[in-house]
């Protein structure tokens, strides 16, 4: 479409005839009807007062996740934990699967551990359903790739959003290889069936993703998905040896998304000894013995330590090269 | 000069716009000056029920400079996970524009509106936070 100088400086002319009726305008010659027009509040839970429940924050040195994915059998035990996510933090859900907004989405085994599939895994694991949501990096590929600074690393590992800040550019979808963020097409809030009024909205235009419940910690509540997954899902401080998130990766022999990349994700999923459905396993169990090393000890001490080491070193780099 | 007649109703019709303002408030600064100076309202069943009136700061530095408060909060809220106030009046309050201002100012027309209305502030915080 062409348009002369003529045309333009009419309809230039014609709109600011019509604008000059602007918001303070109209609220002194029709005061009262700017507001009846939006659109009134979302309804939902009722906002709690804020009172002293006496609960103290929950903190941490470096927050992982353990996902006990013996405990994940159907895909319902999966959505279980992403409706209480969605609940918890007005979540959109979009029918298009191109718009969809998800913090915590159900995958396949493939999509969750893409060239995983050549290695010694077992039928029952790729059949089952995975809980795949944003990973906390150690060293987030997101957080490099952002140009206003709106998603950062929290000094206790927590990779997080500030709305605020996000142009919606979507970079650091394109640099996250987990698949973990969504963008907000249009407006969420008409998605959105039950609000909870304690907790904000999105807007059209930014990206969002999992923050890990940050909001619930300072509160002393453990992560919405860990409280619906019925103890299917850990989060604790990994750098405490003694923690039971520590603990229980100790005991048992988990898997990282992606580890090749050296993202240092912070979700470890459990996947062996399957000590709760040893029948569905079609092919011999990983034996006990064999994540032993000759000397006795557990093969998983010595591989944590020297990732300990690794993260320590990602996180000084970061530090320098980041800013 | 062509289209003169067109031409003059037009300058006469900008000239009628453009004056209007002036005629309007005509002899009734006074009143104007009463009637749409803005005054928020402070009566919300929270504020009432509060022992001591009061807000996280003093009456002047809010109205002044709520913005670079609430500016501020967002930054030490989420970037810093420092989102306890204090106490006061015995209730333990956190850094949230949703969650503590509003619980008390739950009157957001009559509240924010008015002031914002006035000096033609348009603020983002409800395209997100949720309004009372």
């Amino acid at each position: 479409m062409t348009i002369n100088r003529r045309d333009f400086l009419k309809i230039a002319g014609i709109s600011a005839v019509l604008g000059f009726g602007e918001f303070t305008a109209y609220e002194l010659l029709r005061p009262g009807e700017l507001f009846a027009k939006t659109p009134a509040p979302p309804k939902g839970t009722a906002a709690a007062p804020p009172q002293d429940a006496g609960l103290r924050a929950l903190t941490a040195n470096r927050w992982a996740m353990a996902v006990d994915a013996r405990k994940f059998n159907s895909p319902e035990d999966v959505q279980k934990c992403s409706d209480a996510c969605k609940r918890t933090h007005n979540v959109p859900t979009f029918d298009d699967a191109r718009r969809d907004v998800n913090w915590l989405r159900t995958a396949t085994f493939d999509q969750t551990f893409p060239g995983l599939t050549d290695d010694r895994i077992t039928d029952a694991l790729i059949k089952k359903p995975y809980a795949a949501l944003c990973n906390h990096c150690g060293d987030p590929p997101c957080v490099r790739a952002c140009p206003t600074g709106a998603t950062f690393k929290r000094k206790d590992g927590i990779v997080a959003m500030d709305y605020h800040r996000c142009i919606g550019c979507r970079m650091c979808m394109a640099a996250c290889p987990y698949g973990a963020r969504s963008f907000n097409f249009s407006d969420p809030r008409e998605h959105i069936k039950e609000f909870n009024r304690e907790f904000p909205t999105r807007t059209k235009g930014v990206v969002e993703k999992c923050t890990f419940c940050s909001e619930r910690l300072q509160k002393g509540l453990l992560p919405a998905c860990v409280e619906a997954s019925g103890g299917a899902v850990t989060v604790g401080d990994i750098a405490d040896p003694k923690s039971e998130i520590s603990t229980l990766l100790a005991a048992n022999y988990s898997i990282r998304r992606r580890l090749e990349l050296g993202t240092e994700p912070g979700v470890y999923y459990i996947i062996a000894p399957d000590t709760v459905n040893p029948a569905e396993n079609s092919t011999p169990n990983f034996d006990k013995n064999s994540t032993r090393n000759s000397d006795g000890k557990s093969r998983k001490e010595n591989v944590v330590a020297p990732r300990r080491e690794e993260r320590k070193n990602s996180d000084g780099k970061s530090k320098k090269g980041g800013k | 000069m062509y289209d003169k007649t067109k031409i003059i109703a037009l300058i006469v019709i900008f000239l009628a716009l453009l004056f209007y303002p002036v005629y309007y408030n005509l002899g009734k600064a006074e009143e104007r000056k009463l009637g749409i100076m803005p005054e928020p309202s402070l009566e919300t069943p929270a504020i009432q029920q509060m022992k001591v009136r009061q807000c996280v700061k003093p009456r002047q530095y809010m109205r002044e400079s709520h913005m670079q408060l609430l500016d501020r909060w967002r930054d030490l809220a989420l970037r810093d996970n420092d989102r306890e106030i204090g106490v006061i009046d015995g209730v333990r309050y956190e850094r949230s524009l949703q969650n503590t201002c509003m619980h008390c100012h739950s009157n957001k027309r009559e509240f924010c509106d008015r002031c914002h209305i006035y000096s033609d502030v348009r603020v983002y915080c409800w395209d997100c936070h949720i309004a009372p």
